[in-house]
């Protein structure tokens, strides 16, 4: 018996793995962010998309999209999308500066983690006060 | 392929508790993986409550400790006790590491030891590291010359031989390959983390002649390109190496070719 095959007989179980290990390290907690906003930011582009053709279409298309966009709720999808723009945007900055070697230090991973989150948040507060004060 | 929950008969039960001897003064909880491939049922998590008086200061200490005194069933592999031989790689609080580097005193409550992730488990902390073998087979990681023999050793300057440094280290423990989630999903075709270090060991080596051939296997959208960045290799590797920077050389070594 080949040592392939005696393991597929044996069958053990598979280790635990989401379940026990530490996802919320700041290496792997980061990196699921950016695909979840990466996949939220498709959704929100076509809500964006939506509010923009309502624009066009006129005044009663637009007071429509603004009956549920103008809402306390349709405010915090857009501030979540705005967060997951700048998220991902200064995030994939990150992603580029390893593509070509650099900042790959552990010290480094973990200090460019948190400027890269600092620099997300100052975006979106930044945008949201000039868009609600112009 | 991606699967978030375990199998079936994967899933952890509630096991026994051994109690800590009457009088122990200096008691902590380790909650241990078992598994017995003799009897037909699903892993456990034990529970021992380890006196801690008189024995050595790291996570091994306590496990020897346990199958010396509690359980002389509990199943780990070990060799050197002071982090060179990679044996005793397992998932202690969340993170791979060697037990025999990792001080009990730096876990607050129950210290939570389970086999490396995403492995098929032999026996308790044992998992089975064939696949892991066959893949540091696949990368040839042996010199390969094509030039003449030469009449004394091959000769390397202090400046080649210095590349080789960060790489030469690694003990094979497998920490950083199965603290990698890209690893658990794709490890069939993904080389992960520590083979992909080991063959960096190799491309940078002065004295290969088979750079180009080992570049080529490589440039493949799985082999390397499963590596996402997600940088739990670097963070686990209990010799303090580099296995994501290692990756993102090869990646960029085998782009700067094309042109």
């Amino acid at each position: 018996m080949t040592l392939l095959e005696e393991r597929l007989k044996r069958g053990g179980p598979v280790s635990p793995h989401l379940q026990v290990y530490n996802m919320f390290a700041l290496t792997s907690f980061l990196s699921i962010l950016h695909r979840i906003f990466g996949a939220a930011l498709f959704v929100g582009t076509l809500l964006f998309a939506y509010w923009i053709i309502a624009a066009a279409a006129g005044p009663a298309a637009y007071d429509t999209a603004m009956s549920f966009l103008g809402s306390w709720f349709g405010y915090l999808l857009i501030f979540g999308w705005s967060f997951a723009l700048f998220y991902h945007m200064c995030n994939g900055i990150r992603h580029m500066l390893w593509d070509t070697g650099r900042i790959l230090s552990l010290p480094e991973i973990y200090s460019s983690g948190y400027v890269m989150v600092g620099c997300a948040l100052t975006l979106t507060v930044v945008a949201w006060v000039l868009g609600l004060s112009l | 392929m991606v699967q978030f929950a375990l199998p079936r008969n994967s899933r952890v039960k509630p096991g026994k508790t051994h109690k800590a001897p009457a009088g122990a003064k200096n008691v902590k909880e380790f909650h241990i993986y078992r598994y017995d491939p003799d009897k037909k049922s699903n892993p456990t998590l034990d529970i021992f409550e380890v006196d801690l008086d008189g024995i050595g200061p790291m996570v091994l200490d306590a496990l020897i400790k346990i199958k010396d005194e509690m359980d002389p069933t509990l199943t780990f592999r070990r060799s050197c006790r002071e982090g060179i031989c990679g044996s005793c790689a397992m998932c202690i609080d969340g993170l791979n590491t060697l037990s025999c580097l990792k001080p009990i005193a730096d876990i607050k409550g129950p210290v939570k030891i389970y086999p490396l992730p995403h492995l098929e488990v032999v026996k308790d902390l044992v998992p089975d590291l064939t696949h892991l073998y066959a893949q540091y087979r696949a990368i040839e990681p042996w010199m390969k010359t094509s030039s003449a023999m030469p009449k004394r050793e091959r000769l390397q300057s202090p400046e080649d031989r210095d590349k080789l440094d960060g790489l030469w280290e690694c003990i094979l423990c497998f920490c950083c390959a199965t603290s990698c989630p890209s690893y658990w999903w794709n490890s069939h075709r993904y080389l992960g983390p520590a083979i992909l270090l080991q063959a960096a060991r190799w491309v940078h080596d002065s004295r290969d002649e088979a750079l180009g051939e080992r570049l080529d296997d490589l440039e493949d959208p799985f082999k390397l390109y499963r590596c996402h960045t997600i940088l739990n290799c670097t963070k686990a590797c209990p010799k303090g190496l580099n296995p994501a920077k290692a990756i993102a050389d090869l990646k960029i070594l085998v782009m700067e070719r094309a042109y």
